[in-house]
């Protein structure tokens, strides 16, 4: 069974259908990605999963129970870190588990045990003010980890980072997924990032959106450094570009 | 290393201005170009504060003491009408232009109506005080809360918080920098409210003790009260930045 399903959601904003009867299954520990163009409704399909907003028809369930238009379960992390800057990077991280209920102290000793596993040793006493961009988004992803270890929704997380940067936070990111297994959700446009991170990709397409296509990625898992320059990739690129091709889609706009 | 030189020229230039006016008063008054009594010397000045100083201690303490009360109470109200009026729409429609024109009514216009209504004693005194400080409390508080990131409110609602957490962990903390804007200039009214209300009656503070300077025409004593009205502000203002460096650390760090 799935741990989190969305059924048949559609949702539209002044009359006009942004996302039409979408239908996502994600298994324990998987890393599923979402790809498709910007503007075609990936975040307003992650607001009704995160429970911010209701869909008109369907509904999300997470591990059997139906959670539709209820916050708190499950987590999710933006292309903006918001790491808050006046809380220190232990006291951004840790803030879910007070939200929830737990003490100060308490949720400050559970977080600092995940530094280390985060490469975020040594940050714990720093603002966020004072860390790099791809620290920032190691941080936010530990408060998304902390805030719930079953469903995480990523929404392009690393978009905003730097080439070099990127590539590098890639590697930290999946061995970091390798040792927490994490089930992830994971929005992008970069056709490159979603064949490298997941193990399933849905192709979003059209207007309004609707998935129209499921690539398994068979690559087996820790993934090896030289992946992307393999035959392999560069069929499931193709596969990916022919499919957008074939929906009138605009290469540019997914690149 | 690099960032400390300029203020401390800085500093120099300021603190040489200040010694070079004193030095062209001294020079006006020694000479005689202005009539000593009506211009006493800085000298002058000095004498009269240190003979005076038991006398101006116990004036301060009574102009203070209001000042506080009347901040504090300023303060909690301004507190209470930005948190109000940040939450309900339709409080903030209706009472932010009359909260506007409670600025609008000279301080001096209100205070003798104010000791008619209660007196010669401190409850004018506190209530004028609490009318000029709360304004910009309110205001500063209003806008930092407006200022939010609403993508930080959607993160932190979506971690299942209610209002209440999401105003001590986002609107409180955001507004802080806004509120001590406000609080700096807050104090300073609260000193200078506290004078002029005293000017219309009373039996101590620093107000009541320049209208029988005043009457003497001890014009050294009038100027000693005068520097100490503004010390006592520039202290207090101080006093603000401190308490901010201490309750907002990250700001310091974030310089960096």
């Amino acid at each position: 069974m799935a741990i989190l399903e969305v059924r048949d959601i559609s949702k539209s904003f002044d009359g006009e259908k942004i996302i039409n009867q979408i239908s996502i299954q994600l298994h324990e520990g998987e890393i599923v990605s979402l790809l498709g163009v910007s503007g075609g409704g990936k975040t307003t399909l992650f607001n009704i999963i995160a429970g911010l907003s209701r869909p008109e028809t369907g509904s999300v369930w997470l591990d059997g129970e139906e959670i539709t238009g209820r916050p708190g379960n499950v987590s999710y992390m933006l292309q903006k870190d918001l790491l808050l800057s006046y809380r220190t990077i232990l006291d951004n991280v840790s803030l879910p588990l007070i939200v929830r209920g737990m003490k100060k102290k308490e949720a400050r000793e559970k977080a600092r045990i995940y530094f280390e596993q985060f490469g975020l040793t040594g940050t714990e006493k720093k603002y966020p003010a004072q860390l790099s961009g791809g620290m920032k988004q190691r941080a936010a992803l530990l408060r998304t980890y902390l805030f719930s270890e079953k469903v995480a929704l990523l929404d392009e997380p690393f978009s905003a980072l730097d080439m070099m940067t990127k590539q590098s936070i890639h590697g930290w990111y999946l061995g970091v997924m390798e040792k927490i297994k994490l089930s992830t959700l994971f929005i992008t446009h970069d056709i490159d990032e979603a064949i490298l991170l997941s193990d399933r990709i849905y192709l979003l397409t059209g207007k309004p959106g609707q998935i129209t296509k499921e690539i398994v990625i068979k690559e087996r898992k820790p993934r090896r450094g030289d992946f992307p320059l393999t035959e392999e990739f560069l069929m499931y690129k193709r596969e990916i570009l022919s499919h957008l091709e074939g929906k009138n889609v605009d290469e540019r706009d997914v690149l | 290393m690099k960032r400390k030189l300029p203020n401390i020229t800085g500093k120099i230039w300021s603190c040489s201005a200040i010694v070079f006016v004193l030095i062209i008063w001294q020079i006006v008054s020694t000479i005689g170009l202005v009539d000593r009594f009506m211009l006493p010397s800085p000298i002058d000045v000095v004498q009269a504060f240190l003979g005076e100083f038991p006398t101006l201690m116990k004036h301060s303490v009574i102009t203070l003491s209001e000042a506080f009360i009347g901040l504090g109470l300023g303060i909690l109200l301004g507190f209470v009408m930005a948190v109000l009026m940040d939450a309900f729409d339709g409080l903030y429609k209706a009472f932010y232009p009359l909260m506007i024109l409670t600025q609008t009514v000279p301080t001096v216009a209100i205070a003798p109506l104010l000791v008619l209504w209660f007196g010669y004693e401190m409850t004018p005194k506190v209530v004028l005080i609490v009318i000029v400080t709360f304004f910009p409390i309110a205001v500063g508080l209003l806008n930092g809360f407006k200022s939010i990131d609403h993508d930080e409110v959607h993160l932190l609602r979506a971690m299942g918080a209610g209002r209440m957490q999401i105003f001590c962990y986002i609107k409180f903390p955001s507004a802080l920098s806004q509120f001590f804007a406000g609080l700096r200039i807050s104090v300073s009214y609260a000193v200078v409210g506290a004078v002029i209300s005293e000017w219309l009656g009373g039996f101590g503070g620093l107000g009541v003790y320049m209208t029988r300077v005043k009457q003497a025409f001890s014009f050294d004593k009038m100027f000693a009260v005068i520097f100490l009205i503004s010390l006592i502000s520039l202290v207090l203002m101080k006093g603000v930045d401190l308490l901010q460096k201490k309750c907002m650390p990250w700001e310091k760090e974030n310089g960096l």
